[in-house]
């Protein structure tokens, strides 16, 4: 690695992961103690999660999801997911919600080995995902006292946010969610604490957007699939709209601004990318038991993932959306609404095809997802769409999110080998 | 008409892939249009108002050769959808003039979007149900959702839907589910008679056929069935639970009755039985439907139950309204909705020592012999019990 390097990507690098990295470990200290401490607890989803509502009443927040993957990135989940079939959850269901019902029976332990706190109030946002609705219905079981609070969020079934969607959610919060978090909480609203909030989420927002579109340059300083799950980490759970999370995404928009003005490519887990060999966007989440070397299948062919549609999920931005300290309400209900499994097949598909045209990328691949119905229903058909519409190869590989049982390694790299020869050789023809 | 002909008439029905029915009742008359719609609800009388026929599809079943279907999906996803994009790129969906698509999961909300880029000339409508139950805040949503719904098929069919026909309508399938709960009461009296085999016919016949035929055939087929003199066994007396979505081969039912259970209730083709008390015909008939389903309708896997203690009471109350011994779950392979609901149903069942079996299946299952032996088995433990 030059000097050059060296100085504009490592030191910097770590500032934003140290400080990410912060940020997760003091949220799991701050939820392992929060029964004790008495402080309130809430569980939520990541799509559609009212998080600085949330924060209007001191909760302190968790995020399932993330304790499964996290989970699963340790190695743990693999064990959560037989415990739970164990008692009679089927082999054919979601594998989050069994890691997650599993790390229960397993002593309750969260990912960084502290014990996870009861909670207080399930806020089931339900939001482009019909398992979140059985999920809480599940945990629940667990905690029979626990208010479990229901904000349905329509599907855009059309493509388009109506009013009666709108207005729907932000009845929804006016009646129903806040007096039942002022209830539970103790806290009376303040919605002007809520604006104060949101002006926060603007601002790393507007970084986030930065980060996921230097993508378009050429090399690309980010990998915006591998490195981005950790750059939307904060802003998509139990950060957004806090000042830390501002700090963290000014920090991370400075790092990557002066990898763009020096040229570099992304950084990985074994030092920074030489040379871009093929441009890709990506469909689908992530496989987290065996995401490093699911990385390196990527970086060692010089393979550059451009734009992906996971980065999407906890909130789509880079079409404008930004969350609106004037209208707090309303924005929280477009928020929800716009998050990209809430989306439908064609405006899924317009969304691919633009990100195959803007980030300039050599084709699609779409990773899909066993336990993933949300997303990988229909992918199939959103793979033919893009391969006619941008006439750019597809390529299409089934893994699991977080059951090490559904990863294989050797089938993976084949798949993913062949397809960038496919790309080199359409090149080749092409040129 | 007698049993026999009754119940080959709906197997005719059911065999039948290509929707014969549909297109004569559409060659009737000039400019007559029909609407398709999947599990697990859709108002139909909102259809039936706009002059159209509303068309049940419930996928393949076991006679439709997959053969373009499974291209389209992964080999984790159930079989619903593949046998219905296949019953659709073979043009035996040509018949239906527009597809509703219900909130009941993932797979079927997605497949709306499959269908708006694939048949793009249709109309196509993904129908959101409200998840909560309050007037003012699901049942307004509702309420609009239904308006859309009735302006696009306006829109469709070029004329007005009044308030009229609405209620006419509402009053016409008021009728039809009345005489299915005559139906299941009396299945429920003499199972070894009314048959879950030829019931399931029954309904299935429902899907297709308008709405005042098949009241009429119903009414028939309970005035045959109560002359006909068939033994009666020693079964025991069982629910059937996880069928709303994906049908189940006729084999299945067969077998499960023949191992030995009656089947006193079941969840299948639950758009005939969703709403649980007659609707109004006076008033705003829209805020009538609205007000059935949220304060009146039947539950569900796909519908979100608002409190710990009343999670998995509808079985427990449909085991006891149907004097039934145990409950016999068959879920679809890989549906998230019945096999993550399934857990929680069992505690309700363990809390009120209620037996149950399970196991799954799909629309194309050919294997009974398993599910019969587990189905007897199940059978003659309860019997043993309760001796
Ligand atoms: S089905 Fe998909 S979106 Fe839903 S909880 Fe599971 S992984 Fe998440
Ligand atoms: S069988 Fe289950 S998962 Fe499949 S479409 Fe029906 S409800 Fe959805």
């Amino acid at each position: 690695m030059s000097v050059k390097e060296q100085a504009s990507t490592v030191a910097e690098k770590e500032d934003s992961m140290w400080k990410q990295k912060e940020m997760i470990n003091e949220n799991y200290e701050l939820l392992s103690t929060a029964n004790e401490r008495g402080q309130k607890v809430a569980s939520t989803f990541v799509p559609g999660n009212i998080n600085e509502l949330l924060m209007c009443f001191d909760f302190a927040r968790n995020f399932p999801e993330t304790n499964a993957l996290q989970n699963a990135m340790r190695k743990k989940s693999g064990g959560m997911i037989m415990e739970a079939e164990k008692i009679g959850h089927s082999e054919d269901v979601c594998t989050y919600v069994k890691a997650d019902l599993g790390m229960m029976m397993k002593g309750n332990k969260g990912p960084t080995g502290l014990p996870m706190p009861d909670p207080d109030l399930l806020m089931l946002s339900y939001t482009g995902c019909f398992t979140f609705m059985k999920w809480f219905e599940l945990v629940r079981e667990q905690y029979p006292k626990c208010e479990t609070a229901m904000l349905h969020v329509p599907y855009q079934a059309d493509g388009n946010i109506t009013k009666n969607m709108r207005d729907y959610v932000v009845k929804q919060l006016k009646e129903d969610i806040i007096p039942t978090m002022e209830r539970v909480s103790g806290v009376k609203f303040d919605i002007d604490r809520l604006r104060e909030y949101m002006i926060q989420s603007q601002k790393a927002e507007d970084d986030l957007v930065y980060v996921l579109q230097s993508a378009k340059n050429k090399p690309s300083p980010i990998d915006a699939y591998f490195g981005g799950v950790y750059y939307i980490g904060p802003i998509f759970t139990a950060f957004r709209g806090t000042t830390a999370a501002t700090d963290y995404y000014a920090t991370l928009r400075k790092e990557i601004e002066a990898r763009v003005a020096a040229g570099l490519g992304p950084i990985t887990p074994e030092g920074v990318m030489k040379e871009e060999k093929y441009r890709i966007v990506v469909e689908g989440p992530p496989n987290w038991t065996h995401f490093r070397e699911f990385w390196k299948m990527f970086y060692d062919e010089g393979a550059v993932v451009v734009a992906s549609t996971y980065t999407k999920v906890g909130g789509v931005y880079d079409n404008g959306f930004r969350h609106d300290p004037q209208n707090p309400l309303e924005s929280l209900a477009d928020y929800c609404l716009g998050c990209y499994t809430n989306l439908n097949l064609p405006a899924r598909t317009d969304m691919l095809e633009k990100y195959v045209e803007d980030y300039q990328a050599d084709g699609l691949l779409i990773n899909s997802i066993k336990s993933c119905n949300s997303f990988s229903a229909g992918q199939l058909l959103m793979l033919r769409e893009i391969e006619q519409r941008t006439g750019k190869p597809a390529a299409f590989i089934e893994t699991d999110l977080v059951d090490p049982r559904y990863f294989s390694p050797a089938n993976v790299k084949n798949r993913l080998e062949s397809y960038f020869q496919m790309i080199s050789q359409k090149r080749d023809r092409a040129a | 008409m007698s049993v026999q002909k009754i119940v080959d008439r709906c197997q005719a029905l059911y065999d039948d892939l290509d929707f014969t029915v549909v297109k004569e009742w559409k060659a009737k008359e000039e400019g007559r249009k029909a609407i398709g719609y999947m599990p697990v609800y859709v108002p139909r009388e909102i259809i039936h108002a706009a002059g159209m026929l509303p068309v049940g599809v419930i996928g393949g079943g076991d006679q439709l050769e997959v053969i373009h279907g499974d291209a389209y999906y992964q080999s984790y996803i159930c079989r619903i959808p593949r046998s219905t994009i296949e019953l659709g790129v073979t043009g035996r969906l040509d018949c239906v003039d527009g597809m509703l698509f219900p909130s009941i999961c993932d797979v079927i909300r997605n497949l709306s979007g499959m269908w708006k880029l694939l048949f793009k000339d249709k109309y196509v409508r993904y129908f959101d149900a409200p998840q909560t139950y309050d007037d003012k805040i699901g049942g307004k949503f509702y309420v609009q959702e239904l308006r859309e719904l009735i302006e696009g098929l306006e829109e469709l069919g070029g004329k007005k839907i009044t308030e009229e026909a609405i209620h006419n309508s509402i009053a016409v399938y008021n009728e039809n589910r009345a005489v299915i709960e005559d139906l299941y009461a009396y299945r429920s009296k003499c199972p070894w008679k009314a048959l879950t085999s030829e019931i399931y016919l029954l309904l299935f016949a429902g899907m297709v056929l308008p709405v005042e035929e098949h009241t009429q055939l119903l009414r028939d087929y309970l005035e045959a069935v109560d002359k006909e003199d068939r033994p009666m066994r020693d079964n025991c007396r069982v629910v059937l639970n996880g069928t709303f979505c994906e049908r189940p081969p006729l084999g299945l039912i067969k077998s499960i009755e023949m191992a030995g259970c009656y089947i006193v209730d079941d969840d299948f083709m639950l758009v005939t039985r969703w709403l649980l008390e007659d609707v109004p015909t006076t008033g705003d008939p829209v805020q009538n439907l609205a007000d059935a389903f949220l304060h009146h309708s039947a539950e569900t896997a796909a519908k979100y139950v608002d409190s710990y203690e009343a999670k998995g009471q509808f079985i427990v109350e449909s085991v006891k309204k149907y004097a039934a011994e145990g409950v016999v779950f068959a879920a679809p392979s890989f549906c998230d909705p019945a096999l993550l609901d399934q857990p929680m149903l069992h505690t309700a069942l363990n809390d009120n020592n209620i037996p149950f079996t399970a196991f799954q299946y799909a629309e194309n299952s050919g294997q009974m012999q398993p599910i019969r032996e587990q189905a007897g088995t199940f059978a003659d433990s309860i019997k043993l019990w309760s001796a």
